[in-house]
């Protein structure tokens, strides 16, 4: 048992740093890309029509709304994986500046910002339906509402400057303190916080490893790949609007 | 390695005690922003009293806590607030050829640490004399408002930097960007104070106790290494 959790934690750990850096790679792309984009679109088609299709195993509580799984928690993975690349984006900015890296940087996060609004309203679509409220004051919800707030306090940041320089290294300094400061503790909070209904929590049935059937396994993983493709993708297409602008401006 | 090192002889502590040496000094002469502060928790303190006698009495140990930590959490973002804001930019150009930033933020965390827990220990005093005393361990409650105290000093620090970067209206901007970021450690201290509170055994807080500690660290840490940055603008 331990060894499988060290041997799970060890591939998060690989997969963290390879989307990182795979990211950045796909982002930062001058070719079209035809491959991976042509992957993307089917590995979603796909993953959102199997997801709808598949019979799943029928669970106290959650039953067929465990079908959220492959919509609700891949927008999470890839909401972090994006705002990972924009932390990196934002270390590099700091040690050698330039206004490249400060619009990927910032770009990054206004991806992350609407993975985690949609990851908001399907959970709490969910939330009606399963428990009743479209809102409850769980560790886990309050969680996602913090990382919401903070960034949406990034983006005001970055309004409230005039020189450019200055707003770039500011908000890279604030980005990188946010993430190292609050994002962590969203995941070893709801941990540390005893009960609570959020699935694969307490004893609630859901998304903890012992519930994914094999089946289910083989919608999910498609699917957490796909969205995150998918996230970056969106930063690739609108950091290239921002370059553009960036250079109309100039001439 | 660094040039740096080799333009200060001085050691980074005796630099650090000098700062907070003149920080204290230059707040002991400006009385007025002191005072001003403890006006401020006095009076919200006052309020609460005001409020919660229309009702008769003091209020439910829950709301007891809630309220506490309201208000010294305001109390701490005007506090620290003042840090960064109040010198010139003419005046941080001289701090700059003259010490480390590691050195400035270090003694701003510091002094920012012990002002705060000077108030928060005021403030909960005036705050037991108004509103009665739930409290069944003190010792926990008291050491928890001390970690709190800390805890608001160094994730503010930073912020207080980085608002009063952004000029203009630099107070609205501190609450904007500290707020969502001290939600977390709110939260594990409202946890732990209520246990105090309500006198469970010490075991039962440990776990948020520990992670208070640690979120300490993390946070001056990336204080440390990020401030030099935002000094060299």
């Amino acid at each position: 048992m331990t060894t499988a959790r060290i041997i799970g934690s060890l591939l998060g750990v690989v997969f963290t740093v390879l989307g990182v850096w795979g990211g950045q790679r796909l982002i930062e792309q001058r070719t079209p890309g035809l491959v991976w984009k042509t992957l993307t679109v089917l590995l979603l088609i796909a993953a959102s029509a199997v997801g709808i299709l598949v019979p799943v195993p029928p669970l106290p509580i959650v039953n067929e709304s465990i079908r959220n799984l492959f919509f609700h928690v891949p927008m999470w993975f890839s909401m972090i994986t994006v705002l990972l690349v924009s932390v990196w984006y934002s270390i590099l900015y700091l040690r050698a500046p330039s206004t490249r890296l400060d619009v990927l940087a910032h770009e990054s996060v206004k991806t992350g910002i609407v993975l985690g609004l949609l990851g908001l309203a399907t959970g709490s679509m969910w939330a009606r339906f399963t428990w009743g409220a479209w809102w409850t004051p769980d560790p886990r919800l309050n969680g996602a509402a913090v990382a919401m707030l903070i960034y949406g306090a990034y983006l005001v940041l970055r309004g409230s400057f005039r020189d450019e320089q200055q707003r770039a290294r500011v908000s890279a300094i604030y980005n990188i303190f946010a993430f190292a400061a609050a994002i962590p503790l969203l995941f070893v909070l709801p941990r540390l916080s005893g009960p609570s209904l959020h699935p694969g929590q307490t004893g609630n049935p859901g998304f903890s490893q012992y519930d994914l059937d094999n089946t289910m396994r083989m919608v999910f993983y498609p699917a957490v790949i796909g969205w995150i493709l998918f996230a970056f993708w969106l930063t690739q297409v609108s950091s290239r609007f921002a370059f553009l602008k960036l250079q109309h401006d100039e001439n | 390695m660094r040039p740096e090192t080799e333009l200060h002889p001085v050691p980074l502590l005796r630099e650090i005690s000098t700062l907070l040496a003149k920080d204290f000094r230059l707040e002991w002469r400006q009385r007025a922003a002191l005072g001003g502060l403890l006006l401020y928790v006095g009076s919200t303190v006052f309020v609460c009293f005001l409020s919660f006698s229309l009702r008769g009495g003091t209020p439910p140990p829950p709301a007891w806590n809630a309220l506490l930590w309201v208000i010294l959490l305001f109390a701490a973002i005007n506090a620290v607030a003042k840090g960064f804001m109040q010198e010139s930019p003419g005046q941080r150009l001289y701090y700059y050829t003259l010490v480390r930033p590691q050195a400035i933020i270090l003694a701003k965390m510091l002094y920012n640490a012990l002002l705060l827990a000077v108030v928060a220990l005021l403030g909960l005093f005036l705050y037991t004399v108004f509103l009665g005393n739930p409290i069944q361990d003190a010792p926990l409650f008291v050491a928890n408002l001390l970690l709190g105290a800390v805890g608001f000093a160094t994730t503010l620090t930073l912020v207080s930097g980085i608002a009063a970067k952004a000029g203009g209206n630099s107070a609205t901007l501190m609450a904007v960007l500290g707020f969502p970021l001290m939600v977390p450690m709110l939260l594990l201290l409202i946890k732990v104070s209520k246990n105090a509170l309500d006198g469970l055994d010490w075991s039962v807080s440990q776990s948020a106790v520990l992670t208070l500690v640690a979120l300490n660290m993390i946070v001056a840490a990336t204080s440390y290494v990020l401030f030099p940055f935002l000094w060299r603008g």
